[in-house]
């Protein structure tokens, strides 16, 4: 409970500059957010759909927060290059959890990408709407804290050709703390895509809180690609409920390249009939990066398809966790429901907790799942070894060969290119572009960065009172996470 | 198929899943019979009078007393898939003894013949030479052990096959040293509430070298009205031996619903075998999901020694609630473990069963084969764990859960956790949900055969790798009681 | 070119060659034959380093270089290459990707540059009509859902671009039908110069017909019990092993 104390004081204490600085609707859900924040406290490993991710330490740090929203005079623009090539050059970035002011780009009449603070009047019904704060305290945190975001509105029937890429970037000097928003809404038969880069700047311990909301009009399209590529000190809580209407089609993949602590949630509502779902994702992992996901996928209608695939690659001590959950309900008849996860540990020291549910109360149904953790195929290994190609080379071609299936689902051409080289690049322990440029800007940011960052920090002062703490909390949190023992089993603790 | 057709299977197989969820309880029947049962309710006294009637060591009512202090501080678990009804413990009595006051029972003569009559009744009788040779008997009634057939000829061999009671008093060091090492009474809710109040069940202990030359068999009956079974069994199984236990259960149809929580713990050393078959069919409640029987089971088996090799095959088709994973633990290298399972829910029964295989020691290999078939209201659900942990190098292990749905109000819940902590092990799991296709049951109708039956053909056939397990004799009465708990649609 | 010497080796614990003597020089082709379990796959694998077997005793040279301290892929870049029995699957690597890994590989232990893209199927399309391997096949995974034949037929196909100095092939002819080893065999044959070698390892004359040994060898619990020219291996196949047996006094 120590750690939600200090957000709980955090809130009391700066509620009215956190109203200040947010948009009435956002404002709205926070005293609700923050009695059931109140409430809950941080979920321990005791609750199952938190098992195997130490919420309560890793939210311990006392990390600063900008909440008088400073804005950070330099454009991104100029000096970030992470375009994947032949796709847009409709780049949004939002820093920290402040969305930038995007260089015009034509979009269709009536398409909103921007600021959600700025634009929350227009989608007024939508914000929070299935990002309830009464049954998660992340997102409780989240609604409570968060002052902007990335919105994107697309009204009835209109399609945005060329896809949308928002950059998050994570930019500050202390550990620091951010809690940013999306929400895409896609009325009947709008279609969009959208791929969000997260990356960090900095070499101090961020953390991140995300809350996603997604609406699927009837015969809607969205496809929608995350992509993490951060440091061994960022950790990411990520929320993301998506709800579909009749025949929508939705397509969600995550791919996490690098990252200290992930935990994403997927929760999606299938509502309308004939809708369908692919979710993909890659979890790549090595160091102690703690990659946890955790999908919950709801049949709540007849007709309605859902396919799943998750595969990780777990090396040194990494770990990695995935829970999924495929509900269909009552009278959900005709459902097609199809998930898998596979994982492949590398090393001794990885671990793997995997849980692939399926909870079903009506017959007429296809549902399967399947999961396994196993090794690379040391005949495969022989047969390239005998063929000339070195056994780390061989080793990089099957676990290129792992992934690869998830990837060539990714239906934008340039991004499974681009997806291809960064993947054979993280296993080959290069740097890739992103980092790069990234780095890049960081070198651009710096000179005049002083200014700046002096009002930054809302909480930089008790931030350094405690210096150091904050690694040391961390390092508490992942040493106790490596410790995570059986429950209820006297012999096997032995 | 046409859309006329198509309804009409439709309506047959409706009309089908109405009439199994109709069916009647074939073992529901009383046994009038004088019995000695002690006060309801549960506090130190009661536990202490439960110890002197069986006329214990103080060890082991210090165990007990040890138990029920550690139950007081425990809360029931609530993680099942289940939706368990306040049970009232103070409401159950935890001791009845349904043969004459004295000593148990020397020979049949002494046993009550209405006893015998039921035993008979249930298909299971106590006479040796009218016994279904190659098969031992204990008859376990309500806390008591009837009977035990073919103790001397077992004791030939060396091999002690007895009442748990027996045991305490013939075989205290046995018992001593065994009791409690594989389900400690912290283990959970129900373990400790069992070694708390514990009652009868059956020893099993198999010397060196020794292969058992019958299989063992206890049969447990619940007769009298409000009052809680708790058996425990213990089997050990000593180097290079062999046995095949198998185990089956019935109640009276009664309107209350019954507790029954056991322990059954096995030790398996090096080179030894231990199956384990159970048929469980507890008094499953009437067609609108009143009475029936709680059915919190721990089970559990070391494989200690290496090379060793134990395993779970269960039929369970009874019982209100089933919450139970028989489960093993492989420390010895090499050594192997099985789960077979069918389970079978119907109107508003709720299982939620599966196993636990923890890898501990190198090269152990481990197979889970579960089948769930629900029916009627009823909800049903798979749940295990698969560990493999740092030090068991090149384990193995394969699930497999089906779950088979026959009507649209039930419900097919699968949970598997692998928590894999070795990067040499290879561990898979799948699951798949079906329901019997009107395809398959417009094939069977055209050559000729009811919906009805091929409803049962097809179920048969769903459930026959778990069967197959099952040794002969009770293969045939788990092939019954499918036919029983889904309406006579098999053979 | 190879020189084997009293080579013993073991798999779990299991003898299996008891000291074997083998002297090969370049442009020869040696058949060795002999019954099932007699250690013929063993002694390939052993040339190739495959890691369950372990050489007890003995020396393995090849063109003067210590054969066994060597990593299994820089056997393959010295110039050896085994045609498996069984070739494994590999799912969702390329069969381009694969054998461009490959070819750059002994490249670079060459000390050349690695080859163009553009080069490389140039290659990889002038080598695949070699043994007639459909193009279908070389965009697919490596041997995934290939038939017994496409396997084979593909083993060749690697052989053609790696271009070892010795060739083992390993039982290359079991699962063929007679067109497929026709194919298979004339492969080979294309691919053979004066100063490569082969070592075939078959249980029937029917492969030797195509591929004519200058020296057969009979191989029988783990030795080399006979060795003689071609018409060794007509006898064998009319007349079978025992008398062969017989002749070694069992």
């Amino acid at each position: 409970m120590n750690a939600a104390r200090q957000y709980i004081e955090l809130y009391e204490s700066h509620v009215e500059a956190i109203c200040r600085h947010g948009s009435p609707v956002m404002n709205a859900l926070r005293e609700q957010a923050f009695s059931d924040f109140k409430r809950m406290g941080f979920p321990t490993p005791k609750h199952e759909k938190y098992k195997y991710t130490d919420v309560e330490t890793l939210f311990s740090p006392d990390y600063g927060l900008n909440i008088n929203r400073l804005s950070i005079p330099v454009n991104p623009y100029e000096v970030f290059k992470c375009d994947v090539p032949n796709m847009s050059t409709a780049l949004h970035f939002v820093i920290n959890d402040t969305y930038l002011p995007a260089r015009p780009v034509p979009l269709p009449d009536g398409v909103i990408a921007g600021s959600l603070r700025d634009n929350a009047e227009k989608v007024r019904e939508y914000y929070g709407c299935i990002a309830h704060t009464s049954s998660d305290a992340i997102v409780a945190l989240n609604t409570m804290l968060a002052q902007d975001g990335f919105l994107l509105y697309v009204p009835k029937g209109v399609v945005v050709d060329c896809p949308l890429q928002l950059v998050n970037i994570l930019r500050a000097d202390v550990d620091f703390m951010v809690n940013r928003r999306m929400l895409v809404v896609l009325e009947e038969g709008a279609q969009a895509r959208l791929l969000v880069c997260d990356h960090a700047m900095n070499d101090v311990h961020f953390m991140a809180t995300q809350v996603a909301e997604v609406f699927a009009g009837r015969d809607s399209v969205f496809e929608f690609c995350e992509f993490e590529e951060n440091h061994e000190q960022t950790v990411r809580f990520s929320n993301l409920f998506v709800r579909q209407e009749g025949n929508s089609q939705v397509r969600l993949n995550g791919v996490t390249l690098h990252n200290g602590v992930t935990r994403n949630t997927i929760e999606v509502a299938l509502v309308g009939r004939g809708a369908s779902l692919d979710v993909g994702g890659i979890a790549i992992a090595d160091g102690r990066e703690h990659i946890d996901n955790n999908i919950f996928v709801n049949h709540q209608v007849p007709d309605c398809v859902s396919h799943e695939l998750f595969k990780y690659v777990l090396d040194n001590e990494a770990v990695g966790a995935f829970a999924g959950k495929v509900c269909v309900s009552h009278g959900a008849q005709h459902t097609e429901a199809r998930q898998t996860n596979k994982n492949l540990c590398a090393t001794k020291g990885a671990r793997m907790f995997t849980q692939p549910q399926l909870e079903i109360y009506a017959d007429d149904v296809k549902c399967s799942h399947g999961a396994s953790v196993g090794q690379l195929d040391e005949a495969a290994l022989f047969y390239m070894q005998q063929r000339g190609i070195s056994r780390d080379e061989a080793r990089m071609l099957l676990m290129f060969a792992f992934v690869n299936e998830v990837i060539d689902l990714i239906p934008m051409d340039a991004l499974r290119d681009r997806l291809h080289l960064l993947i054979e690049k993280r296993f080959r322990g290069e740097l890739n572009a992103c980092t790069d440029s990234a780095r890049h800007y960081q070198g651009a940011l710096s000179p005049d960065n002083g200014e700046t960052e002096r009002g930054l920090q809302e909480l930089k002062s008790r931030q350094a009172k405690r210096k150091g703490q904050a690694g040391l909390d961390y390092a508490k949190a992942r040493k106790e996470l490596q410790e995570l023992k059986c429950q209820g089993c006297n012999i096997c603790r032995q | 198929m046409q859309d006329g057709a198509n309804n009409l299977h439709s309506d047959e197989s409706n009309q089908y899943v109405r009439q199994l969820a109709n069916e009647k309880y074939k073992y529901g029947f009383t046994t009038d019979v004088h019995t000695d049962i002690i006060p309801k309710g549960l506090n130190e006294d009661i536990i202490r009078l439960i110890s002197e009637k069986k006329q214990e060591p103080k060890w082991l009512l210090e165990f007990r007393l040890k138990a029920y202090n550690h139950w007081l501080t425990l809360q029931m678990p609530q993680w099942a898939h289940l939706n368990i009804p306040p049970i009232d413990y103070q409401a159950i009595s935890y001791y009845a003894d349904p043969t004459r006051k004295k000593e148990g029972p020397q020979s049949l003569d002494e046993v009550d013949p209405e006893l015998i009559k039921t035993f008979n009744k249930l298909g299971i009788p106590l006479h040796e030479q009218r016994q279904l040779t190659g098969m031992a008997v204990d008859a376990v009634m309500d806390s008591v052990s009837v009977k035990t057939t073919f103790r001397d000829t077992l004791l030939e061999k060396g091999i002690i096959f007895c009442s748990f009671s027996e045991a305490v008093r013939e075989h205290p060091d046995l018992v001593k040293k065994y009791l409690g090492s594989v389900v400690g009474y912290r283990d959970n809710f129900f373990a400790a509430l069992n070694s708390a109040v514990f009652s009868d069940g059956s020893f099993v202990y198999i010397p060196k070298g020794v292969r058992c030359p019958m299989e063992l068999s206890t049969y447990f009956r619940i007769n009298a009205a409000n009052i809680g079974q708790f058996e425990r069994t213990l089997i050990v199984a000593d180097d290079d031996s062999y046995v095949s236990y198998l185990e089956g259960c019935t109640a009276p149809q009664r309107d209350e619903n019954q507790l029954h929580a056991a322990i059954v713990e096995i030790v398996v050393h090096d080179r030894a075998e231990v199956k384990y078959s159970t048929v469980q069919n507890w008094y499953p409640g009437d067609a609108e999901g009143k009475g029936g029987v709680y059915n919190f089971v721990t089970k559990r088996g070391h494989c200690k020694g290496m090379d060793s090799k134990l395993s779970w095959t269960q039929v369970e088709t009874g019982s209100a609630i089933t919450w139970k994973y028989p489960s093993c633990i492989l420390s010895g290298d090499n050594s192997t473990a099985e789960f077979y399972s069918v389970a079978v829910t119907n109107n508003y029964q709720q299982a939620d069963t599966g196993t636990k295989m923890i890898h501990l020691g190198r090269n152990t290999r481990s197979t889970i084969v579960s089948k769930g078939i629900s029916a009627g209201h009823s909800q049903n659900s798979y749940r295990g764990l698969v560990k493999v942990s740092e030090r068991a190098d090149n384990a193995r292990n394969h699930s497999q859960c089906d779950s088979l749905l026959l009507g649209s109000d039930c419900g097919a819940h699968t949970f598997p956790y692998m928590d894999i902590h070795n990067d040499t092990a290879v561990v898979e799991h799948e699951a798949t949900t079906s329901k019997i296709s009107e395809d398959q049951l417009f094939y069977c109708n055209q050559r000729g055969i009811t919906t009805e039956d091929a409803v049962g053909l097809i179920v048969n056939g769903y459930a026959k790798e778990v069967i197959n397990k099952l040794p002969m004799e009770f293969a045939v009465e788990a092939q019954k009681l499918l036919a029983v708990s889904l309406e006579g649609t098999v053979g | 070119m190879l020189e084997i010497r009293n080579l013993h080796a073991n798999i779990n614990g299991k003898d299996i060659l008891r000291g074997i003597d083998l002297s090969i020089k370049p442009g020869e082709v040696h058949a060795i034959m002999g019954p099932n379990g007699s250690g013929k796959s063993t002694l390939s694998a052993v040339l190739v380093g495959h890691p369950a077997y372990e050489v007890t005793k003995g020396s393995v040279t090849f063109y003067g270089k210590d054969l066994l301290s060597m990593k299994p892929e820089d056997r393959s870049h010295e110039g050896l290459f085994l045609s498996f029995q069984y070739p494994v699957e590999i799912p969702g690597v390329s069969m381009v990707n694969f054998m461009r890994a490959a070819v750059n590989e002994q490249r670079k232990y060459k000390g050349l540059e690695p080859l163009s893209a553009s080069e490389f199927l140039r290659l990889m399309r002038q080598k695949r009509a070699v043994v007639e391997l459909d193009n279908k096949l070389a965009n697919r995974s490596v041997n995934e859902g290939f038939s017994g034949g496409e396997k084979k037929r593909n083993e060749i196909f690697q052989m053609a671009m790696l271009e070892p100095r010795l060739s083992i092939l390993d039982e290359t002819d079991s699962g063929l039908d007679i067109d497929a080893l026709r194919v298979v065999a004339e492969g080979v044959n294309k691919l053979k110069t004066i100063e490569t070698s082969c070592i075939v390892i078959t249980h029937y004359q029917r492969l030797l017909d195509y591929i004519k040994p200058d020296i057969v060898h009979v191989l029988y619990k783990g030795r080399i019990v006979k060795t003689a020219g071609p018409e060794l291996a007509l006898q064998l196949e009319q007349r079978g092993y025992d008398w062969i047996k017989e002749e070694i006094g069992e």
